[in-house]
């Protein structure tokens, strides 16, 4: 079987980019990937994205950004899943490379979350839920985060600042992390004296809210010149799952079946063992979710995941470390994009590009990409090979 | 707002009701037509006692356009008797003294408007405390 190769890495700092529009904030991610990828030409592009059609009124994407890209001709289209747009933009790469049918693919993600603030914003993130049966209630995705973390909290009785480890990690990677929008680390009290936003989550619970854009070029490996300058890291695996749409439809609401099942797909898909992942991009857009998401994966069992932060178990020097550039806690958390974010920094790891953030001599990296409370959760293995 | 998507769920909306399962009597809300407990074909009406417990909840203060004008506001998710479970509003009630395991009913309440004094209100289930004494 042909290796699949992230050929090609961009990203831009993620933060409140006020003074460049999507197609321009896309554009750079692009440039960065193919310059990196020694300008092999792509047939195809696959844009991660979630909320232009709401926030800049802008759909139809993939023309948009074929066009302005100066690549008008090739395919390319939009794919949506939520917060897991980016993870499944990467896979539909994947397929269509893996096919055969498509030579060099662009996966792009790209996200503006800042150009409007407050009740617009949440009225956005709201069409991720079930319209008629959730969102008309009033509820956000933080709120439906508080609602699991609550539960768990009552369920596994959490001490109130148990759930800091995550944001710690999270800061303290960062602060290595050139295109991350927070780059300072924090110490527990800032945690403690956090403002809430809707208890028991507060302002370190929640990843921000951000304008981003990654690009990926992915190749077959008999495809790459002789001369190619990078260390060679393949797509090992990739597997995606769907859980009800609804919280309130799982008869199980604080397990993440759809993690559990990608993961597991992707393990096997593989052919290794948990066991051997050396790091892990998890998608924390709320505390609450890396600690499940965790505990799906199989990292840890029912109850424990926030221990493993707590613990240092996820941090750069722990035995699993997560969220290695600052995860979407300080990173930030550029929607759709994310997905392909994480790709890129596992990508820069197992390349040994990682800089300040370099985690030691990885083979394998995980990346989690979920979509609402993992509504859709895609996962990816990547090798260095 | 979309008239006709708001009219069409008053059934689930005014009255609480779902489905059971002819094949495995599971009581389903929302109705979705294929049981999830035996995928089999659903479509027979039942109607909620609307009785349930608060299985978690949270308050709002940040909310989307069309329900920032009653934040701050307290979400749960209700497991009702009879079997599935209902995000709702909570109502009547001061938030510091919910918690989860108490018992709440369903009431009909305005869920929002579009902000127009001629536009549209939407009405639907919110939950309360249960066995409240009404007030005059």
């Amino acid at each position: 079987m042909t290796d699949i190769i992230l050929a090609g890495l961009g990203q831009t700092d993620v933060g409140e980019h006020w003074d460049i529009g999507l197609r321009e904030l896309a554009f750079t991610a692009i440039e960065a990937a193919l310059n990196d990828a020694g300008r092999l030409k792509p047939q195809a592009m696959y844009v991660g994205n979630m909320l232009a059609p709401n926030l800049s009124r802008q759909a139809h994407l993939g023309a948009l950004l074929t066009d302005f890209a100066g690549l008008t001709g090739i395919e390319a289209v939009t794919v949506e899943a939520a917060g897991a747009s980016g993870g499944a933009a990467l896979r539909q790469g994947y397929l269509a490379v893996k096919s055969g049918l498509v030579d060099v693919a662009l996966v792009v993600g790209v996200e503006k979350m800042t150009d409007q603030v407050g009740a617009g914003v949440e009225e956005a993130l709201a069409t991720a839920a079930d319209s008629d049966y959730e969102s008309v209630q009033g509820l956000t995705p933080t709120a439906q985060a508080a609602l699991l973390m609550q539960r768990y909290m009552y369920e596994y009785n959490v001490p109130a600042d148990g759930f800091a480890g995550f944001a710690l990690t999270a800061h303290a990677n960062g602060a290595g992390n050139p295109h991350a929008m927070f780059r300072k680390a924090i110490k527990l009290e800032t945690y403690q004296k956090a403002e809430p936003m809707s208890a028991p989550i507060n302002m370190f619970d929640a990843a921000p809210p951000a304008d981003g854009a990654a690009a990926l070029v992915l190749t077959r490996r008999d495809l790459l010149p002789a001369d190619w300058p990078h260390p060679l890291v393949r797509i090992a695996a990739s597997a995606t799952a769907s859980d009800t749409l609804a919280l309130h439809d799982r008869k199980d609401p604080l397990f993440f079946e759809a993690a559990y099942l990608a993961t597991g797909r992707a393990i096997k898909q593989a052919g290794i063992t948990l066991d051997q992942i050396d790091f892990f991009e998890y998608h924390d857009s709320f505390s609450i979710y890396a600690a499940m998401s965790l505990e799906s994966s199989g990292f840890a069992i029912r109850g424990h995941g926030w221990k493993m932060a707590a613990d240092g178990r996820i941090a750069r020097d722990g035995n699993l470390p997560c969220a290695t550039f600052g995860g979407l806690k300080a990173r930030g958390f550029p929607g759709g994009a994310t997905g392909v974010y994480q790709a890129v920094e596992a990508a820069l790891q197992l390349r040994g590009q990682a800089g300040k953030c370099q985690v030691t001599d990885p083979r394998y990296g995980m990346i989690q990409s979920l979509g609402g409370p993992a509504s859709t959760a895609v996962v990816h293995i990547l090798e260095k090979i | 707002m979309e008239i006709p998507r708001h009219w069409r769920l008053k059934k689930q909306r005014y009255a609480l009701v779902g489905e059971v399962c002819p094949h495995c009597d599971a009581k389903i809300f929302p109705p979705r037509d294929v049981c999830p407990e035996c995928k089999g074909e659903a479509k027979e009406p039942f109607a909620f006692s609307g009785k349930g417990e608060i299985y978690s909840y949270t308050t709002i203060y940040e909310a989307p356009s069309g329900y920032d004008s009653n934040a701050p506001y307290t979400v749960a998710l209700v497991k009702l008797n009879e079997g599935p479970m209902v995000t709702a509003q909570l109502t009547d009630v001061d938030a510091a003294h919910l918690q989860i395991g108490m018992p709440v009913e369903m009431v009909t309440r305005k869920m929002r408007d579009d902000g127009d004094e001629r536009g549209m209100i939407v009405y639907g289930y919110k939950f309360r405390p249960a066995g409240l004494i009404p007030t005059s």
